[in-house]
């Protein structure tokens, strides 16, 4: 029975790791761009919920504040490309991940001026409770993040496997000016998959804020989403999420059969474990450059 | 303008391309050891501090820069040269002894890292060099026998001749200090910058298919990249430690990894300039954001995340507007007066380029 | 005599697409020889196997009676094999003097160290590697262009500075993958000249890809056909321009 609950909160665990590296990779299999602040996209989806919700702040109802924050987070994604990242164009990916690790420096900074520091929960109809099952604690919150999770890799999945816009997403990354010479609107395209990663991290905060208090610092919960994105392979939406549950679930275990202070480095050894033995991730997807 | 009239080979193989520049930056070093006499105590150790980011900054900008390998675990290394110094010191080894093989310790192992992270690309590396940031820190607390983890470790005094050296009690000799190995590193960076090694590592970053074509091993280049780079960097943690006074296992954190990255940037990347122009930018910021936060009374509140997040803006605004950095903002300005008034808009108009990938899928 | 450059039933398979197919000639020392072919025949693909970029399925290639599949991409260069590419890859973000001193880094003698110090040695070789380029840049005409960055020179200069640059290495044998591509009419004749004092002056052999039929003919001591991997004709540029063959594969079936 022990093992069995450190896996379902393993399992949950795993699956806010494996939404916000869901955002990642879509935005790398988009754009070839990696967005190193969508851990900290994920906490101001939270805050964005928090502040419309919480009796506190505005006070709207939960089942209206929580879209309309999706709304919000998705807009200021595609705004982020429309002012910043399109404008990079020609720039070493090395200056995409700096300006995105700077983006999260100053949203963090934002969300502590707005919200402040202080840990706050997110008055959510999802944390109702729990349940016992057979002996093993379910919370009401984890199963509704294991549920989305499950549903928005699938969806996504057969988004860019089978409709017209998602294949154009990836043929827009692949060669740029063949696309748009295919009549594709690059830009346009590029910006919308911001504006998805935006939404992605939007659901993600909402339903990490539904388990537990937040702060300004959960955005450094994506560092441990890139392990998960890395590990499942860049650029495999399930794999994002396998990923996710591998590192969710390894967590709990290191924690509770591991001498303290090994424990929360498992996660990281693994990441180097596989970029050592596979520099370019599980599944790997870069063949050397023809000449 | 001026036109330099080259009538030797020489010309090019030399430090400084004429009289002019050596002398103005003769000049520069005349004033930078009359500093002491000139400023108070509060504002030498200020620039003490420039010197030190500066020389963390010409370790990174060698990988970063030269070489085209962004790393965002250099505080790793910063730790490892801090650490190392201060152990071989208290081992009984004279600071001019412990403090060159602290520097040349971290090289071998920035190169035995460098082994299996040179096989990754661009964002696989990033990720990798993140790790390897969040790891020191633990590895750091495990090894807690000899690094004392958490509680930590106080730089000891430094004595070169039986002259003693300590950053509060005398801080020109400190000073001092730091400003000769600044000098010794920036000498041996243009020197490797001037030789074959530094044209192969900006062969390697330009097109590693060519380079490979005119014979060179691009593992082995990058690992040198790597191991040089780490060394400079453990010399600059070395120092860190010695200004600092006292230091843990959250010193060196991930944080300082970014900014240093993030510095290099600002400063502008693959210069010389770069680091220093950045390093001042480090160092500054904290004095200027309490000088601003006075300026609109906001008192001595301290705001947290303030200084990253400010910091974190001025990246974004350089990326966006001034990819070249100050120092490219520098040489334009340099240009437009030399120029005058001949200098037209579009001469600094940067290219448009597409991106194509070679992924399968 | 032995030939310089000899490759035997190399075979090179993509999965399951066969881009050479037990392909067999040889270079001699001194003549300039050129492979043409349509597009997709695997021209660049046997630049590519010499440059030990891909690995041959089956076959030998041989340098000078060395065994080339021994050696490993970085260590073809030593031989004094130098080679120029389809697309140009040039170091873009270093100046025209710099990217033709990396050509002579098969020369590099100093160690880190002596290097870091800048020894006397240093400065020595320095002088030399320069003295050696800078030959290069007056024959090739690139005075003007010597301090300027690559990433705003123009392309027939950019063609120009990677022949340099593979020059610079002071080879025995140069592969020039389409050297006249994307080149204007004069500037495809400065190539013609350069390519026949490459040989006369210097006593480079030269072994080149080319679609120009008019500038294959005017230097070239003899021609390789290719079609799908395959060796189609050889011999001097009349003798393959005239095979019934050739004509069939360029111009398709019944034109013959």
């Amino acid at each position: 029975m022990d093992v069995l609950q450190l896996l379902v909160s393993g399992l949950a665990n795993g699956c806010v790791y494996g939404l916000i590296a869901l955002g990642f990779v879509l935005i790398y299999k988009a754009t070839e761009q990696v967005n190193f602040a969508q851990g900290d996209f994920m906490m101001l989806g939270a805050f964005i919920t928090l502040g419309l919700t919480n009796a506190h702040y505005l006070g709207l109802p939960f089942w209206l504040a929580a879209p309309l924050a999706i709304c919000i987070m998705a807009v200021l994604g595609y705004l982020l490309d429309y002012f910043v990242l399109r404008h990079l164009f020609g720039q070493s990916q090395t200056a995409v991940v700096i300006l995105t690790i700077a983006l999260g420096f100053v949203i963090r900074f934002v969300a502590g001026a707005i919200w402040s520091h202080e840990p706050q929960t997110l008055e959510s109809p999802l944390a109702i409770g729990d349940f016992n099952v057979g002996g093993v604690v379910l919370g009401m919150a984890d199963i509704a993040v294991i549920v989305v999770t499950v549903l928005m890799t699938f969806f996504l999945y057969q988004f860019f496997q089978r409709t017209k816009l998602g294949l154009a997403m990836q043929a827009a990354s692949q060669n740029q000016m063949a696309a748009y010479f295919m009549g594709i609107p690059v830009k346009r395209v590029q910006g919308m998959i911001w504006g998805l990663s935006g939404a992605v991290a939007a659901v993600a905060g909402i339903l990490f804020a539904s388990k537990g208090a937040i702060d300004p610092n959960a955005g450094l919960l994506g560092i441990k989403a890139f392990a998960a994105a890395v590990i499942g392979g860049f650029g495999s939406l399930p794999g994002a999420l396998l990923g996710g549950l591998i590192v969710g679930v390894i967590e709990p275990f290191a924690a509770r059969y591991l001498a303290a202070g090994y424990s929360q480095i498992a996660p990281y050894a693994l990441l180097l474990f596989v970029l050592v033995f596979r520099p370019h991730g599980l599944f790997a997807q870069v063949r050397t450059k023809k000449v | 303008m001026r036109i330099h009239f080259k009538t030797s080979y020489d010309h090019d193989i030399r430090l400084f391309p004429d009289w002019w520049s050596f002398l103005v930056y003769a000049a520069l070093v005349a004033v930078a050891v009359a500093l002491p006499w000139i400023m108070d105590d509060f504002y030498l150790g200020e620039v003490t501090n420039v010197l030190i980011w500066a020389i963390a900054g010409l370790g990174l900008m060698l990988l970063t820069g030269q070489t085209g390998q962004a790393s965002l675990g250099h505080a790793a290394f910063l730790a490892l040269g801090c650490y190392s110094c201060v152990i071989f010191m208290e081992q009984g080894l004279p600071f001019l002894i412990a403090f060159p093989l602290s520097g040349i310790l971290t090289g071998i192992v920035g190169t035995l890292i460098a082994i299996p992270a040179i096989r990754m690309h661009g964002i696989y590396l990033a990720i990798a060099t993140i790790a390897l940031s969040i790891l020191a820190d633990d590895v750091i607390v495990l090894m807690a026998p000899i690094t004392d983890g958490v509680s930590g470790k106080f730089a000891p005094m430094i004595t070169i001749f039986g002259i003693e050296i300590e950053r509060w009690t005398t801080p020109d000799r400190f000073y001092w200090l730091v400003l000769a190995i600044t000098i010794l590193c920036t000498l041996a960076y243009r020197n490797i910058l001037r030789s074959p090694l530094g044209r192969a590592f900006a062969a390697v970053r330009d097109s590693e298919v060519s380079a490979t074509a005119m014979g060179i091993h691009i593992a082995r280049t990058k690992a040198m990249a790597f191991g040089i780079s780490c060394a400079i960097t453990g010399l600059g943690g070395a120092l860190m430690g010695f200004y600092a006074g006292a230091f843990n296992n959250e010193t060196f954190s991930l944080v300082i990894s970014i900014t240093l990255l993030m510095m290099i940037v600002i400063g502008g990347l693959g210069s010389i300039h770069g680091a220093f122009f950045g390093a001042v930018v480090v160092a500054f910021l904290p004095q200027a954001l309490s000088m601003g936060k006075d300026l609109i009374g906001g008192g001595s509140v301290a705001i947290p995340g303030l200084e990253t997040g400010v910091f974190g803006a001025i990246l974004i605004l350089f990326i966006l507007f001034e990819p070249m950095g100050i120092y490219g903002r520098w040489m334009k300005i340099r240009i437009w007066f030399e120029l005058f008034p001949f200098a037209r808009k579009d001469m600094f108009k940067r290219q448009k380029s597409y991106l194509k990938t070679e992924r399968l899928r | 005599m032995k030939p310089l450059l000899e490759i035997a039933n190399a075979t090179l398979k993509f999965g399951g697409v066969v881009a050479v197919n037990d392909l067999s000639f040889s270079v001699e020392e001194g003549e300039v020889y050129a492979i043409v072919g349509p597009n997709g025949a695997g021209k660049s693909t046997v630049f590519n196997l010499i440059s030990r970029f891909y690995q041959p399925y089956e076959g030998s290639i041989s340098f000078d009676g060395q065994n080339l599949l021994d050696r490993k991409a970085d260590a073809v260069a030593d031989l004094g094999i130098a080679r120029t590419f389809q697309n140009i890859e040039l170091f873009e973000h270093a100046t025209v003097l710099q990217n033709l001193l990396v050509g002579r880094h098969r020369h590099r003698r100093t160690t880190l160290v002596e290097e870091m110090v800048f020894a006397p040695r240093v400065r020595r070789e320095e002088r030399k590697h320069r003295e050696a380029v800078e030959e290069v840049i007056d024959f090739l005409d690139l005075q003007p262009y010597r301090d300027k960055m690559i990433a705003g020179l123009p392309y027939g200069v950019r063609k120009v500075v990677e022949l340099g640059r593979a020059l610079a290495s002071g080879p025995r044998l140069l592969l020039l993958d389409e050297p006249a591509s994307g080149l204007s009419v004069e500037e495809t004749q400065d190539m013609r000249w350069w390519i026949d004092d490459i040989r006369k002056q210097m006593g480079i052999t030269v072994l080149m890809v080319e679609h120009d039929m008019g500038l294959v003919s005017g230097v070239c001591d003899r021609v390789l056909a290719l079609a799908d991997g395959a060796k189609l004709a050889e011999g001097t540029p009349a003798q393959v321009q005239a095979d019934p063959a050739v004509i069939e594969a360029y111009l398709g079936a019944g034109a013959a």
